[in-house]
């Protein structure tokens, strides 16, 4: 089976959740992976350690205009004859599937946490992270676009050939004026380890304790809504039903009480850590491990045995 | 300026999600609906404030049965001048969107809003698929949106940051935190909503392209392991050795 993988390859390197995808879409088929833009055959061809026989790359435009996306990722799926279209379902597969769904008329299972069951349905996650459902795609040919951090990277290759190819992306009606990359922050959707801070942490001046804890573990920050809400933390922080949802391996969160929004963000994290001054919060049940105590003591005393682990490891 | 803004219903956050029928149906008893929060707070709001800056009109459209209309109600209530519902059970978003294009197209509208997604089915799947039926650009994930003439100057998040662009009417614009600050109806617009137009329109019979063969809910997480707050050691030494994520 011929099955197309779309990733970016814009950055100065490719994501995790593009190695995801191809790693994903190996367990379903023959892969292909499309690209646009100026990444380095050595880069591109990396690709195929996690499974792609081929990469193609439209080196005629660079960006993530979704309608030129949505038409090169068309070219290509009808060159190769692809059976299968797989996204991430990161920021870029959210705007350019449901596009191309409707181009080439095709069914698309959105937010899939898995490979396609015995019976061809394909598990999604639903209700913020509450339930999973199993979808059927009624058309012949399906897009898949897979929940970042679902599934391990799996190396089970080598080098895969590069080649050029004409993807008729057209022209983009979108002007970019500005582009913001805050330096050195990890973008919280793809960070494995994240640190949150609520309401408990009494205001902006203490987040220090979380930026420390941070950086010492290699985690992103986060925070909860009304943290966001009254501006101790810009916007894009929030987790929960209504900011980011995000499943890294590890969340620890400080002097959040867990109300049933915030999980609705976070409910797909590996391992979550608690750390309240209550011990009725009710984060405490949807925790693995849990620290009745000061946030204003705890996280120092945490950030301290991360050095000392890190200068013994 | 004509403003065309999609409007979902979804279950309350509070909700218990459970499911009946041998796991294959949504249990609705005694859920209780809302306004889908992101198609209220940031879309529709945002519809408002300019519509009372540039002029022109807000038309709200859901693809819904007559159980809907409390919600959008509330939507016209909220500030919206009519509504339309489209007559059918929404199957899935291939569905919906199709129904909504389909309406969409009659309307000339230079602004299509909608939430970046439902908190039911999460699936962030419409706005794109409306954009492709009507050939319009789709600005995705929009925090900032203002218009000046026929030009729309947009702030959209991207994968690690922000991006300012600009783009020329007609678009079609999903809406996330930041758009806007929620609205609460007051007893006047309570009172005005229920004289204005609810239009109802029959479906054009778009085909669904999926189905949700069957639900699960997750395991049971196991009861929480609690930790000395004067011995974070432990706390370190287990999330290497037991749980292996640092």
């Amino acid at each position: 089976m011929s099955v197309l993988v779309y990733i970016n390859s814009n950055g100065e390197k490719i994501a995790k959740n593009a190695f995801e995808a191809v790693t994903y879409a190996k367990k379903i088929g023959d892969v292909t992976v499309v690209t646009n833009g100026k990444a380095d055959d050595s880069m591109l061809s990396q690709l195929g350690k996690y499974g792609a026989s081929k990469v193609m790359v439209d080196r005629s435009f660079e960006g993530i205009d979704e309608q030129q996306l949505t038409k090169m990722v068309a070219t290509a799926a009808e060159k190769i004859d692809a059976n299968t279209i797989i996204f991430s379902n990161d920021l870029i597969g959210k705007a350019v599937a449901p596009r191309l769904s409707v181009k080439m008329n095709v069914g698309l299972v959105a937010g899939a946490s898995g490979v396609p069951e015995a019976d061809g349905t394909i598990p999604v996650n639903v209700f913020s992270g509450k339930a999973y459902g199993y979808v059927k795609v009624n058309t012949d040919k399906k897009i898949i676009a897979l929940l970042p951090n679902s599934i391990p990277v799996e190396e089970t290759g080598s080098e895969a050939p590069v080649e050029e190819f004409e993807g008729n992306a057209g022209e983009s009606r979108v002007t970019v004026k500005e582009t913001k990359l805050p330096e050195g922050d990890i973008p919280l959707p793809e960070a494995e380890l994240v640190v949150s801070g609520g309401r408990g942490l009494k205001g902006p001046e203490n987040w220090g304790m979380i930026t420390d804890l941070a950086k010492e573990l290699g985690a992103a920050t986060a925070c909860s809504r009304p943290v966001s809400d009254s501006d101790w933390r810009p916007h894009h922080e929030h987790v929960g039903q209504t900011g980011v949802a995000i499943a890294p391996n590890l969340y620890i969160a400080a002097g959040i009480s867990g109300a049933i929004q915030h999980l609705a963000g976070v409910n797909r994290s590996k391992v979550i850590v608690v750390i309240n001054t209550d011990d009725e919060a009710p984060f405490f049940k949807a925790a693995d491990y849990g620290v009745v105590g000061d946030a204003f003591e705890v996280l120092p005393r945490l950030t301290e045995a991360v050095k000392k682990f890190k200068a013994s490891n | 300026m004509k403003i065309l803004v999609c409007i979902s219903k979804a279950p309350d956050t509070t909700t218990k999600i459970s499911f009946t029928d041998g796991d294959t149906k949504f249990d609705e008893s005694g859920v209780k609906y809302i306004v889908n929060p992101y198609d209220e707070w940031y879309a529709l709001v945002r519809g408002l404030e300019l519509k009372e800056a540039h002029g022109g009109s807000v038309t709200t459209v859901t693809v819904g049965t007559a159980e809907d209309e409390a919600t959008i109600r509330k939507a016209l209530a909220i500030g919206a001048d009519d509504a339309t519902r489209i007559d059918v059970k929404p199957e899935d978003a291939s569905q919906v969107a199709a129904e909504i294009a389909h309406f969409a197209k009659e309307g000339a509208y230079d602004l299509v809003l909608l939430g970046k997604e439902t908190i039911d089915y999460n699936g962030s799947q419409v706005g794109g698929m409306l954009a492709e039926h009507l050939d319009m650009p789709f600005i995705s994930l929009a925090e900032k949106l203002d218009v000046e003439g026929t030009t729309a100057t947009l702030d959209k998040e991207i994968i690690g940051g922000l991006q300012t662009v600009e783009a020329e009417l007609p678009l079609v614009v999903s809406c996330t935190k930041g758009m806007a600050e929620q609205r609460i109806p007051n007893m006047r617009g309570i009172m005005a909503a229920r004289k204005k137009p609810l239009n109802v329109v029959p479906a054009s019979g778009a085909a669904k392209q999926t189905s949700f063969e069957k639900y699960a809910l997750p395991a049971p997480k196991s009861a929480v392991k609690l930790i000395d707050p004067n011995n974070m050691d432990e706390l370190v030494e287990l999330l290497h050795n037991e749980a292996k994520v640092i």
